[in-house]
């Protein structure tokens, strides 16, 4: 589930056990290090730097650069929650037309990458585009010089093109909380005189703000660090002023002291938000007594699908029908591009590599934290979950260093030894870019899989321990099985944004490996966007069936997971 | 002891099966690339075909010197490519290049060259000013006049700090100092119809679409739009756009150069010459001319007669590397001005 860096504080299970998890702490310190592997590589090419440009920075560039950011972050952070939370209360706690099919169909645009869903309406609604050809035609006007629509390279157009594809992540975690709120605390209001709108307002989204706040949190970290739509609709963000420093300015320490003043206010507001919740407590209670929905009918429902309808077409199916008829254009022209198969392939086994590393990684650092509640082990939990908060390029050149330093000392071992180059063995493999994404979406299994302990009560650690089981044992029999709906979530989340990212790809990938993001980059950099598009709705399509599968699964996680909490606290009574 | 004989038998095992892939039967030569694969690949192929020798390439757009500086010794990229003059020297001045020369490669003019052999232009590209030729009636036109107040909000580009529009501030910092350029830099961004983002055919397009009357634009645009290879849209950009070479006042055309070096750890260093022989060779630079629609670095070869109906190129004669001196400076220049706020 997309509740990462920010989960509920897991019910702290006290049950120090002598021996092995020291181990398993060891372990969990060993991924949070490689995490900042590239960070402190990252710090030690800052470290070069005079530092001479920041006047010119704060003179010129920062007040223009904050403003925008601000403004993106800002306007994103609305929009997205003006769009999901109704959206997730509606499905979650009413019946209306179509509820099923939006409940899923409200995460598809998460297999819709950001730079795509961007050059999709730049083309839609484009004065030569379908849209204001239309209109035109319907207003009788000959010339696009007469009548024009606003430009969507504006930062207004970049907010709703990035809300359009990141809400699913506030949605996704609205919705789970919404359906396990018991329905006493709302009924309990309701007898006491508020309506069903003050009940929602004053019981329903408090008790839902940290999932709320978890799913916001990976959307702002996504529209801070996005450089592909923000570069193509002409927005100036922070990210944007690193890659200038850095391309044009020849200075890549000077960038690297950007990235990381950027990371140090984004730990600064994670850690003051953490601060702020807790002197609250958000335990689920005891008995989740699912509700029972509200039938809208007449023009209420009507208005719940139309509402829930909005974000599904501009985030899904408007990219996705540009792209099939541009594809489909493209291929009468030239014929079907073969390559696009194997890139296919190629693109799934990466994305499939990466998960299931990152998913390994996160059960370590998360086991840690639920067996040794050591503070220590929640420290390296937020480590271990930093990758989300660097841009792509700057945490692949942070990379590059140790991975090939690494290389060339075992290649250097081995002509001495053994007579043999090994060459690069990692960084000209493959397993440089895998490293990369896994610590870039660490952060998402590492928050699923908390959020998932979180809902396991401590009872049942205990009851499993008094019955003499060990503690792999509890691990193996206990834990992992219902901890599976947290983890599936997880995987398919991290396949999907392994199989988008395009920033770390392009540069750490080997000689000759090309990925369908890379594809679309390739052609989209020389204006070739048609010949792009056909790559482009493949990862809508590869994108799609996780998507669908997440969607059927969290709904019968949800329900399962309610039927945990209620058998759970029954026994621990 | 037995068990570190395994190891190492292992370990040796695994080191030849690696070594082996490498050093498959056929010849090749690796490229590291930040010239788009879709213009690069006429080259590879018509080098594969000539000489046998298999091209394995990756195309990068940030971050090739770092990564070529990170892998060090053990690198396996012979041929860097970049698609701009001042990335091709931070190339070189990263240190992860090697000078070479030859007979054939001295073919190549000297200012499009490193003298040291550490750098060649492969071909140029001019940026030049697409008009909306109903409604623009020029015959001729300077980079100074897109800063006239009669166009105020006709103007379409791309964002100021690419690559593209740093070159050209760079020249016209060479030409008529910062503080000129300044002035010019400010004039122009009044100028905009929109914000500087997307790429050159953009312009053209916004052009159709009513949004400017003049968009600065790369010349092998014109090319790829008018000969249809884009698709009928893109033709009827093309087509529907005039076309003009500008020129600095009391200078030439802006061009810039895609280019190549020698990787300093090249393992397959007479391969990489080989390639970079064959991209100036007359054949293959009619083979760019003609499918890229990218004006030769060698005088014999011609340019496409799409190309050749804009009009005779007048090159800028500014040096490149001058251009490329001044590039931190035009880019912090842009940055001042706040053209791409």
């Amino acid at each position: 589930m997309a509740d990462a860096l920010l989960t509920p504080e897991p019910l702290r299970a006290r049950l120090a056990v002598p021996g092995r998890p020291s181990l398993l702490l060891a372990a969990a310190g060993l991924v949070a290090l490689f995490v900042l592997l590239p960070l402190i590589a990252l710090a030690a090419i800052a470290a070069e730097g005079s530092g001479d440009m920041w006047p010119h920075l704060i003179a010129t560039v920062l007040p223009a650069a904050l403003t925008q950011t601000g403004l993106l972050v800002l306007g994103v952070g609305l929009v997205t929650l003006a769009v999901a939370v109704p959206c997730a209360w509606l499905v979650a706690t009413c019946s209306f037309p179509g509820r099923a099919l939006l409940e899923w169909a409200l995460l598809l645009p998460l297999a819709v990458p950001g730079y795509i869903v961007a050059f999709s309406y730049l083309e839609v609604l484009h004065p030569l585009g379908p849209v204001q050809e239309a209109l035109r035609a319907l207003l009788g006007i000959a010339s696009p010089r007469d009548f024009r629509l606003p430009d969507v390279r504006s930062t207004g157009g970049c907010i709703l093109v990035l809300a359009a594809v990141l809400y699913p992540y506030v949605y996704l975690s609205a919705r789970a909380s919404f359906v396990l709120q018991s329905a006493a605390a709302l009924e309990v209001a309701r007898t006491l005189g508020a309506s069903r709108w003050r009940a929602f307002f004053r019981i329903g989204l408090p008790l839902a703000r940290p999932a709320i706040v978890a799913g916001l949190t990976l959307v702002l970290l996504e529209t801070l660090g996005d450089i592909g739509a923000s570069e193509f609709l002409g927005v100036r963000t922070l990210t944007v002023s690193i890659y200038s420093t850095w391309v044009n300015r020849s200075n890549l320490p000077g960038a690297a002291q950007i990235a990381l003043v950027m990371l140090a206010i984004v730990l600064m507001l994670i850690l003051a938000e953490r601060a702020a919740r807790r002197s609250r407590r958000f335990v689920a209670s005891g008995s989740a007594r699912p509700q029972a929905p509200k039938r809208l009918t007449g023009v209420a429902g009507l208005a719940a699908t139309a509402f829930c309808a909005v974000p599904v077409t501009v985030g899904f199916l408007v990219p996705f029908v540009h792209l099939a008829v541009s594809a489909a254009r493209r291929i009468a022209e030239v014929g079907f591009p073969e390559r696009v198969v194997g890139e296919a392939a190629t693109t799934a086994t990466i994305a499939a590599v990466a998960t299931v590393v990152a998913l390994g990684f996160g059960l370590v650092v998360t086991l840690a934290q639920r067996l040794t509640s050591a503070s220590l082990a929640s420290g390296f939990a937020r480590l271990a979950s930093l990758g989300y908060a660097v841009p792509g390029t700057v945490l692949a050149v942070g990379l590059l260093s140790p991975l090939a330093g690494f290389d060339n000392m075992l290649d250097a071992a081995a002509r001495e030894m053994l007579g043999i180059s090994t060459g690069l063995l990692l960084s000209g493999s493959g397993a440089a870019l895998v490293a990369a994404l896994a610590i870039r979406f660490l952060a998402i299994p590492i928050g699923g899989i908390e959020a998932g302990f979180a809902k396991l009560s401590p009872h049942l650690d205990m009851a499993a321990r008094s019955l003499g089981s060990s503690q792999p044992r509890t691990v193996r029999r206990i834990h992992l099985p219902l901890l599976r709906p947290a983890l599936a979530t997880a995987a398919l989340l991290v396949f999907v944004d392994s199989m988008k990212e395009l920033p770390a790809t392009l540069l750490l990938r080997p000689l000759g490996l090309e990925t369908l993001a890379t594809h679309v980059y390739g052609e989209a950099a020389r204006g070739t966007y048609e010949d792009g598009a056909l790559a482009a709705l493949v990862i809508l399509l590869v994108g799609l069936g996780p998507v669908i599968l997440l969607a059927r699964m969290s709904a019968s996680a949800l329900r399962s997971s309610s039927d945990t909490i209620r058998g759970s606290s029954s026994s621990g009574r | 002891m037995p068990q570190f004989r395994t190891l190492r038998r292992v370990l040796a095992g695994g080191a030849l099966l690696l070594a082996a892939q490498g050093a498959s039967a056929q010849e090749v030569v690796n490229v590291y690339t930040t010239r788009e694969p879709g213009l690069a690949a006429p080259l590879f192929e018509a080098f594969t075909k000539a000489t046998g020798i298999e091209v394995k390439s990756v195309f990068i757009k940030d971050g090739l010197a770092e990564r070529v500086k990170a892998e060090g010794a053990s690198s396996p990229a012979d041929v860097l490519m970049t698609v701009d003059v001042g990335n091709l020297l931070d190339v070189v001045e990263a240190g992860v290049t090697q000078p070479v020369s030859t007979p054939a490669l001295s073919a190549i003019p000297a200012n499009l060259r490193d003298p040291n052999g550490n750098w060649f232009a492969l071909s140029l590209r001019a940026r030049l000013v697409y008009t909306a030729k109903d409604v623009v009636k020029l015959s001729a036109i300077t980079y100074e006049d897109l800063a006239d107040p009669k166009w105020k909000g006709k103007v379409c580009i791309r964002s100021g700090q690419h690559p593209y529009n740093v070159g050209l501030v760079a020249a016209a910092i060479v030409h008529h100092g910062a503080e000129k350029t300044e002035a010019w830099l400010r004039g122009v961004k009044a100028n905009l119809a929109r914000k500087p983002a997307g790429g050159d055919r953009e312009g053209a397009r916004d052009i159709l679409g009513g949004i400017c009357d003049l968009a600065v634009g790369n010349s092998y645009y014109v090319g790829l739009m008018r000969s249809g290879k884009g698709g009928a849209d893109q033709k009827k950009w093309g087509d529907g756009i005039g076309v003009l070479l500008p020129t600095f006042q009391g200078g030439g055309t802006h061009v810039n150069v895609s280019g190549a070096a020698v990787a300093k750890n090249a393992p397959h260093k007479d391969a990489a010459i080989k390639l970079l022989e064959f991209a100036v060779s007359p054949e293959m630079q009619a083979i760019y001319a003609k499918q890229n629609m990218e004006y030769p670095v060698i005088s014999a070869a011609v340019v496409d007669p799409i190309i050749a109906e804009l009009g005779p190129l007048k090159v800028d004669p500014i040096p490149l590397v001058e251009i490329a001196k001044n590039r931190k400076l035009a880019s912090e220049l842009i940055d001042k001005v706040g053209f791409d706020n």
